[in-house]
């Protein structure tokens, strides 16, 4: 099991927002997570990568067998697990180049490989740019300041490209996406994964769904997992919205 | 009274000795500084001015003066070596407050005056008895007072007109030796009429003993004169650094102010900018990095006596542990000064619950067609940004120093000497990894 979730209760504040949530994801798996505006899904993928404003309370989460809520973020990152973020953060005065060029480098040192040479890592950015067609000006500024809502989340998987990771997190990747860049994103996304690598999908919509094909889908409903199924349920929400879920948990 | 005691006897009782060592015109000045510094005595709690900026300690300590101007044993270039060396600059030294003048005697143009000011005031003392003391002895600062009372020597430039001086200019302020010591340093600089030139100053220590350094700088900038100075302290703990810089500057002229404080103990920098000629304009900016228990008072006056002139202030700190930062910019808008644009801006970043920032913005404008405008900020790093890196694989440290370099990275953009740029880049990190050793560029200790 790659990724193994039990239990999970987590709060911000006084606020109880996971209330014991299960998932299990295999190697090579594909899991998309549906559900309900503030059901907690960026919560959930904000405390798998470890972010401080959340205090987990009960519940174990185990990554390549790991203990993966002792782990500070960037050993999360750097043992291959990655956030595409909701709301990517703007940082002024902080360039692209340099951003990745350090992320680049810690992931190396981790492995204890050397730091890539300058000329090595200008290929490697242009070839996975290439990838999600980013445009060229975008690295040369600072992350994600001023860039529009559809050009940060191209940005985001630029980035997953960058640091090649085992499990991806894509919270609504597919939120400011026009239609064609939505078409270039997810292939990217599904060039980047080989057979071993896995990924959780947050969405609200099926479209991103027909390009990144989920082996299982899941709702996400008041902090807990309430319904899995296979793609025909992601179907079905989109048909029916929610109701006839939140029905269930009544009966 | 106490300390002014100290002070006002050891000028009475060694009168003779600083009339015997100095340049007349210093001399003609001596007795009105020091009547004024006995009538106001140093600031109290009580003087607005120096209400954040606590120097009594650093006062009642037995400095000694080189009053009899002995010079250092070896000289200052043999001892020091440079920390921006690839600025290939001119080079001069005041160790203590005694100039040295560069061991390889570059070729100056025609009519540049440039050398120990005492020397350049004896020498040439008619022309200069129109600038010496013309700025400071305006002021009502205590600190200006005393260096005139007690200054013997320092650096002077001195411009023609229409002369540009393309190659920087690089005077290293430096301390030595084996006592406590004050300097009184003295500096003037001149740019006549469509005189161009870009000066950097650079304040380090090489020993260890606690040393203040009194210093007064004025400038003068003609017509459609162009200054760019530089003033850079990288000092230590024990070092106390109590600056007043004066400019005036006249029609259609420019001035580029930076001073960056990297590493100090306690330094005031009072800057005076008074533009007094048409559309000129003015660019100060600077920045402060402070962990420990490192102080810096930044007061900066920009008036505004004429219309059609422009002004930017831009400074930041960044304090670490318990540290404390001051920052009062004044902008001064007389009532005919129309069309006047004048910014300022100031922001800190606060990383600990020890560290302390005082902001102390303040605008006076008594013209009514005017752009003017200030803000100030102080804020912490963004957390939302520190866990965006460090969920990229960056460690918090490292986030956090990219954070803070970014910080003030719009300071250092802004300086218009690449070759500074890049070597300010470079210490600002050296900083920040805190690799820069508490003298840095020291061989001897
Ligand atoms: N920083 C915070 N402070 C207080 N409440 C928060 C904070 N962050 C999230 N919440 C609350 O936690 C709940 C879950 O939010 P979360 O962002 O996880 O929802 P979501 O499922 O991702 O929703 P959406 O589909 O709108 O993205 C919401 O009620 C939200 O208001
Ligand atoms: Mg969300």
């Amino acid at each position: 099991m790659l990724l193994e979730i039990k239990n999970l209760h987590a709060s911000i504040g006084e606020k109880e927002i996971l209330k014991g949530l299960n998932l299990s994801v295999k190697e090579g798996e594909i899991h998309a997570i549906m559900g309900p505006n503030g059901s907690g899904k960026s919560t959930l993928s904000a405390v798998l990568s470890g972010n401080p404003a959340f205090t987990v309370t009960e519940g174990t989460v185990r990554f390549k067998g790991m203990d993966l809520l002792s782990m500070p973020p960037e050993d999360r990152s750097r043992e291959g697990l990655f956030l595409s973020f909701q709301y990517p953060v703007e940082i002024p005065g902080v360039s692209m180049v340099n951003f990745m060029r350090t992320a680049v480098n810690e992931h190396r040192k981790y492995r204890n490989q050397e730091a890539m040479n300058a000329s090595d890592f200008l290929k490697l950015m242009r070839e996975k740019k290439a990838l999600v067609e980013l445009d060229n000006t975008l690295t040369s500024r600072s992350v994600n300041e001023g860039f529009s809502g559809g050009e940060k989340k191209r940005n985001e998987i630029f980035q997953m490209a960058m640091l090649d990771p085992i499990l991806s997190i894509l919270d609504e990747t597919d939120s400011g996406l026009d239609i064609d860049a939505l078409r270039i994103v997810a292939q990217g996304v599904n060039k980047i994964q080989t057979p071993q690598k896995s990924c959780i999908v947050i969405t609200h919509y099926q479209r991103l769904l027909d390009y990144i094909v989920p082996d299982k889908v899941h709702v996400l409903f008041d902090g807990r997992i309430v319904k899995s199924g296979d793609f025909q349920l992601a179907k079905d929400l989109e048909k029916q919205g929610y109701d006839w879920v939140k029905q269930e948990l009544k009966d | 009274m106490g300390k002014e005691t100290t002070y006002i006897n050891l000028f009475r009782n060694y009168r003779e000795v600083l009339r015997q060592y100095s340049a007349p015109l210093m001399d003609a000045k001596r007795e009105a500084a020091i009547g004024l510094f006995e009538k106001n005595g140093f600031p109290g709690p009580g003087d607005e001015a120096y209400r954040q900026c606590q120097l009594n300690g650093l006062l009642e300590i037995d400095y000694g003066m080189n009053l009899y101007r002995m010079s250092a044993p070896a000289h200052p270039s043999k001892v020091f070596r440079c920390e921006v060396p690839s600025l290939s600059t001119k080079l001069f030294f005041v160790v203590n407050d005694v100039y040295y003048p560069d061991p390889k005697p570059q070729k100056l143009p025609q009519g540049v005056l440039l050398g120990s000011i005492n020397s350049i005031l004896r020498d040439h003392a008619e022309l200069m008895a129109a600038y010496y003391d013309r700025l400071a002895g305006q002021s009502t600062d205590a600190f200006a007072a005393l260096n005139t009372a007690m200054a013997q020597d320092g650096f002077l430039l001195f411009v023609p007109a229409g002369v540009e001086i393309e190659q920087p200019l690089q005077l290293i302020q430096l301390f030595h030796g084996e006592i406590e010591q004050m300097a009184n340093r003295r500096n003037l600089v001149i740019l006549e009429d469509g005189a161009s030139v870009k000066l950097m100053i650079c304040d380090h220590s090489m020993t260890r003993n606690r040393c203040l350094s009194n210093q007064v700088t004025e400038v003068f900038v003609g017509e459609k004169a162009r200054l760019e100075y530089y003033e850079l302290e990288m000092t230590h703990p024990y070092n106390t650094r109590i600056s007043n810089t004066f400019i005036d500057q006249h029609d259609s002229s420019s001035v580029f102010v930076n001073g960056i404080t990297l590493n100090n103990g306690v330094t005031r920098n009072n800057l005076t900018l008074r533009m007094l000629g048409k559309h000129a304009e003015s660019q100060l900016s600077g920045f402060c990095l402070l962990d420990q228990k490192q102080f810096a008072d930044y007061h900066v006056s920009v008036e505004h006596v004429v219309p059609d002139c422009s002004s930017r202030q831009l400074y930041k700190y960044i304090l670490d542990d318990e540290s404390r930062g001051v920052f009062a910019g004044k902008v001064l808008v007389h009532p005919n000064a129309q069309k006047t644009s004048a910014y300022q801006s100031n922001a800190n970043l606060c990383n600990s619950t020890g560290a302390r920032m005082n902001a102390l913005p303040q605008l006076e404008i008594y013209a009514d067609d005017v752009k003017c405008s200030h803000g100030s900020a102080t804020g912490q790093i963004d957390e939302s940004a520190l866990f965006y890196m460090r969920s990229r694989g960056l460690s918090e440290q490292e986030s956090r120093m990219m954070l803070k370099f970014a910080f003030v990275a719009d300071i250092i953009e802004g300086i218009q000497l690449i070759p500074l740029r890049n070597r300010i880049h470079n210490l600002v990190g050296k900083r920040f990894r805190k690799q820069m050793s508490a003298c840095a560029g020291c061989d001897i200790c």
